[in-house]
């Protein structure tokens, strides 16, 4: 099954995702650009949940409930996050993170 | 070289070159499916790590739903061919100087620490523990997240509809045929 693999491999590759995630957040501008570092970040995380779940604790199942309600809440930001930014859209005609500087219209 | 090392050799490269890609990639719709690849091979060492149902779930609502959802944003707010504004050098080299600092620091951290491998023997995960576990209200029971997590989806839900209703309650229609 996951014979031949340590899990610091897992650890690693979820280490490189995160952080590409951490640099896409610091350096983007467009909103829906900054939203996907986001959800490459959570992602990163539940791969981390699967893998100790899997070699740690491979009796109960507790990483795996956590990773499927990181995934419920994922979801349901990204839909409240897509929400206000097609009401950013609206009001400024831009999703520049740096020309929506002010909150009241 | 066993197959599986192999498959998870693919499986790595696959997330680590998307997902550089996705952050770094001009064109925000490229973005957007790179971002779906990185996904789907992470579901793929779901499926190694034998949760199928994880990464049944990984496949329909992340693969499936978000993607959906920020490429039908990405069409509505901004131009196909649209290209982001290439990042300064500057913005770009402290970005990538604080992500590598963060993750040599996690990486060395990770491999200093000894983790004891278990003997336990693996139990295996079908469907009907799953569904048990999450309505149960013993020790091993997730009744109170279930619960709390599908408030959550509800109030997700109206509020996403609420605040991208068009106009506000004080915008007149000319205000709106003016803009």
């Amino acid at each position: 099954m996951n014979a031949g693999i340590p899990l610091y491999l897992f650890l690693i590759l979820a280490t490189i995702m995160f952080f590409t995630g951490i640099y896409g957040f610091l350096t983007r501008r467009n909103l829906i650009t900054i939203l996907m570092s986001v959800e490459l970040i959570l992602n990163s995380v539940n791969i981390n949940f699967m893998a100790f779940n899997r070699y740690l604790f491979p009796d109960r199942l507790e990483g795996m409930f956590f990773s499927l309600f990181i995934i419920a809440v994922a979801a349901s930001e990204a839909a409240v996050a897509i929400a206000i930014i097609i009401n950013i859209y609206r009001r400024f005609t831009t999703i520049n993170v740096e020309d929506v500087n002010e909150m009241k219209y | 070289m066993t197959s599986n090392q192999i498959m998870f050799l693919l499986f790595s490269v696959v997330i680590v070159v998307f997902s550089i890609l996705t952050v770094t990639s001009r064109k925000i719709l490229r973005a957007a499916i790179y971002l779906l690849f990185v996904l789907v091979s992470t579901s793929g060492l779901y499926f190694m790590l034998n949760y199928h149902f994880l990464a049944a779930v990984q496949l329909t609502l992340y693969a499936g739903g978000i993607v959906v959802l920020i490429i039908f944003s990405i069409l509505l707010t901004s131009h196909i061919s649209q290209k982001a504004e290439p990042v300064g050098w500057k913005k770009s080299l402290f970005s990538a100087l604080a992500a590598i600092a963060g993750a040599v620091l996690s990486i060395t951290t990770i491999l200093d620490f000894n983790f004891s491998a278990t003997k336990v023997a693996a139990e295996e995960v079908n469907m009907r523990l799953i569904g048990k576990s999450l309505l149960s209200t013993g020790s091993n029971g997730y009744v109170l997240p279930f619960e709390v997590i599908s408030i959550l989806l509800i109030a997700a839900m109206v509020a996403a509809i609420v605040i991208a209703k068009k106009g506000g309650p004080d915008k007149t229609e000319s205000q709106i045929l003016k803009q």
